[in-house]
């Protein structure tokens, strides 16, 4: 048997960084949530509050809403990225003229920087000068409106996320299923399986833990978006698309509030991880016991 | 997988591709308008060009800096990044090490945290902890590159994993026995079937830390500042420069796609497991 001590020490830098940039910060964060904190304020100081900031959060209707729609816009994102991309790398798995020169395209909205892509979508759909609203006044004599309808700003902000990631998980789910071996497949071909069959009972279970991996990533990124959202709406209108993270950054930059910012973060970091630990557990555990029945 | 019907498939692409690039291709006509022409009825077409804010970016000096920056920053990241994570993966999937279940959960959490409040904490961090001397990591390229860890790593190692741990132990196995040490396992026998995991990894790391925004703006102002914060330069209080961030953005597509395409053709099957294990 090789010994651990190799193990542990492949294992270790990425320990040493992590534990710099991601516990150091984070100690520091939680004890500014336990104070009264605003450093450009009338009173700088650092003042212990006794747990006020959590207290004063759970009243906070502001933070609550936000969170609400910060689940629904997530929900509906990362469901269909994971959807349309899994149905996109199935059809890279096929031959075709021009392969490589699509799956480029199709990966092109990856490297647009997310606060450009917010400004894009910004100049396409603000009504008057953006080409969308003029295209469907002229083309179907349809009104939209961002600034106005609520439920139109929602959906954009969906779409907009699903241009924009749906390539990530095309990807992250194509290398999974070029790293499937193939005889599985050609097995159950042979004894008559028919498509769905093959999906549930064969790629499925041998892809799930990209799936999950997949749905992990742009779920926790979904979460916390800023940049993309804030270029589009601004949180508008009203506070229809004011996600969480666009919440904290309203408490933080304009109002300088670090304190009641930071036990925001907290918490948020906590929904997240409690979240995304019962899925891992959820899903982890289930498979296990398939195994053993 | 055989395709019955290619030009299908090729229909279908080239109706997707539109709705892919469409946004792109907007970007493109904001970058050749005047600012004044984009504030009047939109049309689908062009008809005049107007390059001026293509000139005036391409003769920036400090831009060509920032996309260097980015260059550097994105690419030592992709690499330091996806390297640590192929090692990590490598001892979480073969190694019975302690606790490497929630080391390996403990990872990602490191992912979740709303960047705007731990923009503080890292700005101490790099202006007060780690300053010796006159030399802060502020405004360092290895600072960024070293930083952006904290979102990639997880990345990697969460997308990593599956690949690693479809690899059969069986193999690694045949190899020790037949005396191949630790180190040739990993690069012999390990490497080149985990190439098209590393080569998404890869990609999409350098994605992360090429678009990454909020972390550049607080934590380099000018000698290691990347051109995603350049280009919120010109989104400002007063008005945004519409015309000049479009054209930075095209120009900044070609670098990403050149990446693209090279790392891209690694997303290919390997060997078949089936051919090497029996």
């Amino acid at each position: 048997m090789r010994s651990n001590a190799v193990g542990w020490l492949l294992l270790a830098p990425t320990i040493v960084i992590l534990a710099i940039f991601g516990i150091m910060p984070f100690v520091y964060v939680l004890y500014v949530a336990f104070h009264q904190w605003n450093p450009f304020g009338a009173n700088p100081l650092m003042i212990y509050n006794n747990g006020d900031n959590f207290r004063r959060l759970v009243f906070d209707q502001e933070f609550l809403t936000s969170i609400a729609f910060t689940l629904k816009f997530a929900f509906f994102a990362v469901a269909s990225e994971i959807v349309l991309g899994y149905l996109l790398a199935q059809l890279f798995m096929k031959e075709f003229p021009g392969k490589g020169f699509f799956r480029t395209i199709h990966t092109l909205p990856l490297i647009v920087a997310p606060i450009v892509v917010g400004s894009v979508w910004r100049l396409m759909t603000t009504p008057s000068i953006g080409i969308i609203p003029y295209l469907l006044k002229s083309w179907f004599g349809i009104d939209m409106n961002i600034g106005r309808d609520a439920n139109v700003a929602f959906a954009l902000t969906v779409i907009m996320d699903i241009w924009h990631w749906t390539p990530l998980v095309t990807l992250t789910l194509l290398a999974a299923l070029v790293s499937l071996p193939k005889e599985p497949f050609e097995q159950a071909q042979i004894d008559g399986a028919n498509r769905w069959q093959i999906f549930w009972h064969i790629t499925l279970p041998m892809i799930r833990p990209a799936i999950l991996a997949t749905v992990f990533i742009r779920l926790m990124d979904a979460l916390r978006t800023v940049d993309e959202v804030w270029m589009l709406t601004g949180g508008g209108p009203g506070a229809a698309t004011r996600y969480v993270g666009l919440h904290i950054w309203k408490l933080v930059f304009p109002k300088t509030d670090y304190g009641y910012g930071s036990a925001v973060s907290v918490i948020v970091l906590y929904l997240t991880l409690v979240m995304c630990w019962l899925l891992y557990v959820g899903l982890v555990a289930r498979r296990d016991q398939k195994r053993t029945a | 997988m055989p395709n019955e019907r290619p030009w299908l498939t090729v229909l279908l692409w080239v109706v997707l591709s539109i709705a892919t690039l469409f946004p792109i291709y907007w970007l493109f006509v904001i970058s050749v308008k005047p600012a004044v022409e984009l504030f009047s009825t939109p049309s689908l077409f062009l008809d005049t060009i107007y390059w001026k804010n293509y000139v005036k970016v391409i003769g920036d000096d400090t831009l060509r800096r920032y996309m260097m920056n980015s260059i550097i920053i994105s690419s030592g990241n992709a690499v330091l990044v996806t390297v640590l994570a192929f090692m990590a993966c490598y001892a979480l999937s073969r190694y019975d090490l302690a606790g490497k279940e929630n080391i390996f959960f403990w990872t990602i959490t490191n992912r979740m945290a709303p960047a705007a409040v731990f923009l503080l904490p890292f700005f101490l961090l790099f202006t007060q902890v780690f300053a010796i001397g006159d030399w802060k990591l502020y405004d360092t390229r290895i600072g960024m590159i070293l930083l952006y860890c904290t979102f990639n790593l997880p990345f990697a190692i969460w997308t990593l994993r599956p690949t690693i741990d479809g690899i059969p132990k069986e193999l690694d196995e045949a190899a020790t026995v037949d005396g191949a040490t630790t180190w040739q396992v990993i690069t012999e026998v390990i490497f080149p079937l985990a190439r098209p995991g590393l080569a998404v990894t890869l990609i999409l790391t350098w994605v992360f830390a090429w678009n990454e925004f909020l972390l550049a703006a607080t934590l380099t102002s000018f000698n290691a500042r990347t051109i995603t914060t350049g280009l919120s330069e010109y989104v400002t209080t007063t008005g945004t420069e519409w015309g000049t961030m479009a054209s930075i953005s095209i120009i900044t597509l070609i670098p990403a796609l050149i990446i693209f395409s090279v790392v891209q053709r690694h997303i290919v099957a390997g060997l078949t497991f089936g051919a090497v294990k029996e």
